[in-house]
């Protein structure tokens, strides 16, 4: 009887680059183009039906610059699956999960509002916790920490 | 003349007795010193005492704005608003360390310190700042409002503007 | 000045011109003062509804990239500022699993003691603010004098009313002092009498049933669609609590029940969060009783900051402290996430290190905002006075939900 790990290696192992233990969890690195199907067969046929988390990590000296993180959680088993994708500064966009789960829409605002990594499919992509007419992303390595951008002029 | 004088200082007085024990705050609640302001107003460190104990939540109805809480850029236009919002006489409250100055965030979302955007009467260090501290700090606002001009006669010069 | 909305809303354009946009924050008593929900209104009743967050946004991700381990501790304090030691925890517990060492058993029981005595703090904020905003002043009060009692006592442990940082990376901060179990029992009784008497006033309350039976119902599927987690998910129906699921710290050797709701509406999750109160209540008495005895802080050097008058007196200890404070603990290159069972919902630490003192990304995965990205869904359909209790019930977090 395969463990909950073992049955996603071996149904979708073949359409992973790589996959392998963190720590306890299992990750599954994939291409862009796989993220749908891998999602939709995580949500269907191993009930992970929480979607937790999607963020990114900037590696400004590497290419493709920008690795995306996804968690999810299936709550029958209290198993979690991290996937994680690679996309290149210049064409930073990934396909949406906002068909699959609800949550992904506030989560893929966010990490659009903080990288500048685009979801194709989410037509909601405003700003969320920043403003509008804030210039630039400043999650990314290369925006300096102090560089404030007022929309109130200061007194004095 | 001296009469005039000293009526006009008795009148100060009164007015700004009447004015120190009937502070209505508006408390700008964003972050964890709001827990404190909770903690001030209830029932062990009471603002009811002082007259300062009922909120209002318009600031067309009052007149000490307390700034509870980190101000970030995308706040300040709406703490701008409501003071300009408030009638005179009016006073602010800095309450806590990230009001005062922005606390420890000094990043691209903080604004370091609201008195870049409104000006402020007191400021309350902490984080969060202990109920008495908030209770000395309306006391020493008191003390100010009692001690502060109060020209409410027509015939007398309206006070300067703070913008 | 010229006032511009930060955020566009789609709702400027309303659907039907009969209808009315209606602002309700950022600056409200009952949004807790960082949510600004733009409301499109037939008459009473709400037709869509967009609710903006991020007035709170203070960049806690990118301060932690630019300081140490311990260094991020208070910052972590703040994210849910009302139960500050589950934050810290679950922080603490994400970078020993990427440091790969385990805690001594009296740090384990005194951080699920601790944890659980926060939770207590938490939902007694929650239940009184919603209580409040619905008018029953008297249960706010009752239950904040509860939680002055609780920070009181914090402050004899940690130093302070709110923001602990009591934790550190390998332990705790200091152990505890004299008399202060047997005022924790004091305490605990005298929570237990105020809960009857809140119980008392609002549990069959016509007005509070009211306003909050057969409000924004969830069923499980929509809570699981949208991402809740926690004791909204738990209201649902579903019994998912990563301390009975997933264990983590003594839970495994805890009894206790988790409370499940039935219709998922605004009374269970209000029910849910008060049994969920005398459930802690009882672990932190068993947590009492079986507190072992022994050290607080894991005995390793290159982790764990050496004893003051060791750092006076040895050479090595002085170079350890020294290390350990310009450089930070120098946690090995990978990834971990961790999460915990925090009062709002599964709060989860990414961590991304590349081995040196300082992360080289931290993300928190907030309950908070993940609720605030379903909480239109229960707000259209609803009357707008529905959105007051509501938004309560969602127990939003400024500084999680914005971080």
């Amino acid at each position: 009887m395969p463990t909950f790990y073992e049955a996603i290696v071996d149904r979708l192992g073949p359409r992973c680059l790589r996959t392998w233990d963190s720590h306890g969890m299992l990750v599954l690195d994939i291409d862009a183009s796989q993220l749908l199907v891998v999602v939709e067969a995580l949500k269907a046929d191993f009930g992970c039906a929480l979607f937790l988390d999607v963020t990114a990590v900037d590696y400004p000296a590497r290419q493709p610059r920008f690795d995306v993180v996804y968690h999810f959680l299936a709550p029958a088993q209290m198993q979690r699956v991290r996937l994680k994708l690679q996309v290149d500064e210049h064409a930073a966009e990934v396909p949406t999960l906002t068909g699959l789960f609800g949550s992904a829409r506030y989560m893929e605002r966010e990490v659009h509002d903080m990288y500048g990594i685009r979801f194709a499919g989410n037509a909601d992509l405003r700003p969320i916790l920043l403003y509008e007419g804030f210039e630039g992303h400043p999650l990314r390595k290369d925006y300096a920490m102090e560089h404030e951008q007022p929309i109130v002029p200061y007194r004095t | 003349m001296a009469v005039m004088d000293y009526l006009t200082t008795r009148k100060d007085d009164l007015v700004g007795w009447v004015r120190k024990f009937s502070l209505f705050p508006y408390p700008f609640v964003t972050a964890c010193c709001g827990m404190e302001f909770m903690s001030v107003s209830s029932t062990l460190y009471d603002t009811d005492r002082f007259g300062a104990a009922l909120p209002r939540f318009t600031p067309r109805q009052s007149d000490l704005l307390m700034v509870v809480g980190t101000v970030s850029h995308k706040q300040a236009q709406v703490i701008r608003k409501i003071y300009d919002q408030m009638c005179e006489p009016k006073w602010v409250m800095a309450f806590g360390a990230c009001a005062t100055s922005g606390g420890f965030y000094r990043n691209y979302a903080v604004v370091q310190g609201v008195d870049k955007v409104i000006p402020v009467d007191i400021y309350v260090p902490g984080c969060p700042p202990r109920p008495e501290m908030v209770i000395d700090a309306i006391m020493m606002l008191q003390d100010r409002i009692a001690n502060d001009k109060h020209p409410i006669l027509p015939s007398e010069q309206p006070p300067p503007e703070r913008s | 000045m010229q006032y511009r909305p930060p955020v566009s809303s789609p709702l400027a354009q309303p659907l039907d011109p009969s209808h009315v946009v209606v602002n309700i924050g950022p600056s409200h008593p009952a949004t807790h003062g960082t949510i600004q929900i733009v409301a499109e209104i037939d008459g009473e009743s709400v037709v869509r509804a967009d609710v903006h967050c991020g007035y709170l946004h203070r960049g806690f991700e990118k301060e932690a990239e630019h300081h140490t381990y311990h260094n991020i501790i208070p910052y972590t304090d703040r994210l849910n500022y009302c139960s500050a030691m589950n934050n810290n925890f679950a922080y603490a517990a994400a970078v020993e699993t990427a440091l790969g060492i385990e805690i001594t058993p009296r740090c384990k029981w005194l951080r699920t003691l601790l944890a659980e005595y926060n939770r207590i703090a938490d939902h007694c904020t929650c239940v009184a603010a919603s209580a409040m905003e619905m008018g029953g002043m008297t249960a706010f009060l009752y239950l904040m004098t509860v939680r002055d009692y609780i920070f009181e006592h914090m402050n004899h442990l940690s130093g302070a009313r709110l923001t602990y940082s009591y934790v550190r990376i390998g332990g705790l901060a200091r152990d505890l002092p004299d008399g202060w179990l047997t005022r924790l029992e004091e305490i605990l009784q005298f929570t237990e009498n105020y809960l009857e008497r809140v119980h008392g006033m609002l549990d069959r309350n016509r007005i509070f049933i009211g306003r909050t039976r057969d409000v924004a119902a969830m069923t499980p599927e929509h809570a699981l669609h949208w991402g809740y987690t926690g004791p909204i998910l738990r209201s649902t129906g579903l019994r998912v609590d990563l301390r009975k699921d997933n264990p983590y710290l003594a839970y495994p050797d805890l009894d206790f029940e988790v409370p499940v709701g039935i219709k998922g509406d605004n009374y269970d999750r209000y029910y849910v969060r008060m049994r969920e109160i005398d459930e802690s209540i009882h672990m932190v008495r068993q947590c009492m009783a079986q507190l072992p005895e022994g050290p607080i802080n894991v005995d390793d050097p290159r982790i764990v900051l050496p004893e003051k008058e060791l750092v006076y007196t040895r050479i090595e200890s002085l170079i350890h402290h020294f290390k350990l404070v310009m450089d930070g603990v120098q946690v090995p290159a990978g990834e971990v996430y961790s999460a915990h069972e925090g009062p709002n919902g599964e709060l989860g630490f990414y961590l991304v290190s590349d081995g040196t003192g300082r992360p080289y990304k931290l993300h928190v995965r907030s309950p908070s905002f993940v609720h605030m990205g379903g909480m239109h869904t229960l707000l259209e359909g609803h009357q707008v006075s529905d959105i007051v209790p509501t938004f309560g019930s969602m127990n939003m977090v400024g500084g999680e939900c914005d971080r």
